[in-house]
């Protein structure tokens, strides 16, 4: 009997972002809303973070809200049919089931019922990860359309009187859609991990010490100066390491959007790359506050919405966080 | 070829000036970084990164905290070099 032949996926050859789609907490969370409880001010958060208010989701407003508006504009931005999408990739720390998956229901509200559907947990990276994922399913031939998703709502895990990251945080998620292209759209992804540094930035407890008394709701906490030298430093290499293999200039860039940290970490990293005059670089953070795995499809939205970048044009993504975790391309603009 | 102390003191008088606009100047071994020349923590960290750079030494980040005044940071430079 002769051996079958096994079909395989067809490839295609280049991929692209089609489109992106953004949603905000419903609240406007000033500097003086917050300072009390952590014996602060207006001025100090601006000058430590950059950040004037934070857009944080009220409390009938739930992550799965904020991802469902997000990826319906993407999908009709894109022009594609729900049911035209191959998979749904949902990057996330702040779902708040430990199973099943965001993703899965996800699929189901916004009609994309039964597209393969997981979640990927790389905090602030996660959103870079996912346009990975997408990246290589469309050109693999296994999924034509890839929802990619970023989205927290970091306000349901902050302590108030946390001086260490809670009054960053906020709440949001952005979206995208990504398909098959008759160009090349989406550059190969620097990515990586160390969890040499795994609690550099995470959780206060486990789930397990809060079932057993030995602490209270877990909320996200960071060692700032370790975070920091990392986001910068080795970030800065990251972000080049990205440029040459994409074969891009810095130069011809339209825009570099980093991961929504802090504005020091942003100005430091624009710095430290030399980044030349002309390339905008995205500073959403100041009325949007730190949204995690939203950042960088939130703050791309928004350059895209405000007319500073246009469509075509080339940029530098980057998501950093915990783990520690990153992933770094180059995109064309949708 | 290790620097002196007064070159040391130079170059990092640069750096504080880049991160914060102080005078170069301003930047003298008696003053506290905290206390007198007003920098943040955040903007400490940049400069210790920057001297790391600037000088080819490992500043631990233990260590930081305490480098109080310029002349802790310049004499911890100088030795590690």
């Amino acid at each position: 009997m002769s051996q079958p032949t096994l079909n395989q996926y067809s490839p295609v050859k280049y991929s692209r972002i089609y489109s992106l789609g953004a949603a905000r907490g419903d609240l406007v969370v000033t500097n003086d809303d917050i300072a009390g409880p952590i014996d602060s001010s207006d001025e100090w958060i601006q000058r430590r973070t950059g950040i004037i208010s934070r857009r944080r989701a009220s409390k009938d407003l739930s992550l799965m809200d904020m991802a469902v508006e997000a990826s319906n504009i993407a999908i009709k931005r894109a022009g594609i049919n729900p049911s035209d999408i191959g998979a749904v990739i949902f990057s996330t720390i702040t779902h708040p089931h430990q199973t099943p998956s965001a993703a899965a229901l996800l699929a189901d509200k916004i009609g994309a019922n039964p597209a393969p559907a997981y979640d990927v947990s790389a905090a602030c990276a996660g959103y870079c990860y996912g346009i990975a994922q997408a990246d290589a399913l469309v050109r693999s031939g296994m999924a034509k359309f890839v929802l990619v998703v970023g989205g927290e709502k970091l306000s349901d895990f902050i302590d108030p009187t946390d001086r260490t990251i809670s009054f960053l945080l906020a709440d949001g998620a952005g979206a995208a859609i990504v398909g098959p292209s008759e160009t090349a759209g989406i550059s190969p992804t620097v990515w990586g991990s160390d969890g040499s540094h795994w609690d550099a930035v995470g959780m206060t407890a486990s789930l397990l010490e809060l079932r057993d008394g030995e602490a209270g709701w877990p909320t996200l906490v960071q060692d700032g100066a370790t975070v920091f030298k990392w986001a910068v430093w080795e970030m800065v290499k990251v972000a080049k390491e990205a440029l040459e293999v994409a074969g891009v200039k810095a130069e011809e860039l339209s825009a570099i959007v980093t991961h929504q940290a802090n504005i020091r970490i942003i100005d430091e990293l624009a710095k430290q790359l030399a980044v030349p005059e002309g390339v905008v670089i995205a500073r959403d953070i100041i009325y949007t506050g730190n949204t995690s795995a939203a950042s960088v499809p939130l703050a791309m939205d928004a350059l895209l919405t405000s007319g500073e970048v246009k469509s075509g044009g080339l940029a530098l993504q980057i998501g950093f966080g915990a783990g520690l975790a990153f992933a770094a391309q180059i995109v064309v603009l949708p | 070829m290790a620097l002196s102390q007064t070159e040391v003191l130079a170059g990092l008088a640069e750096i504080v000036n880049e991160e914060t606009g102080i005078d170069t100047s301003s930047v003298q071994m008696d003053k506290s970084f905290v206390d007198d020349l007003d920098i943040d923590s955040i903007s400490m960290l940049t400069i210790v990164m920057n001297a790391e750079g600037k000088f080819g030494v490992t500043i631990p980040e233990e260590k930081v905290a305490d480098l109080i005044t310029v002349g802790d940071a310049v004499n911890y430079i100088t030795d590690a070099q």
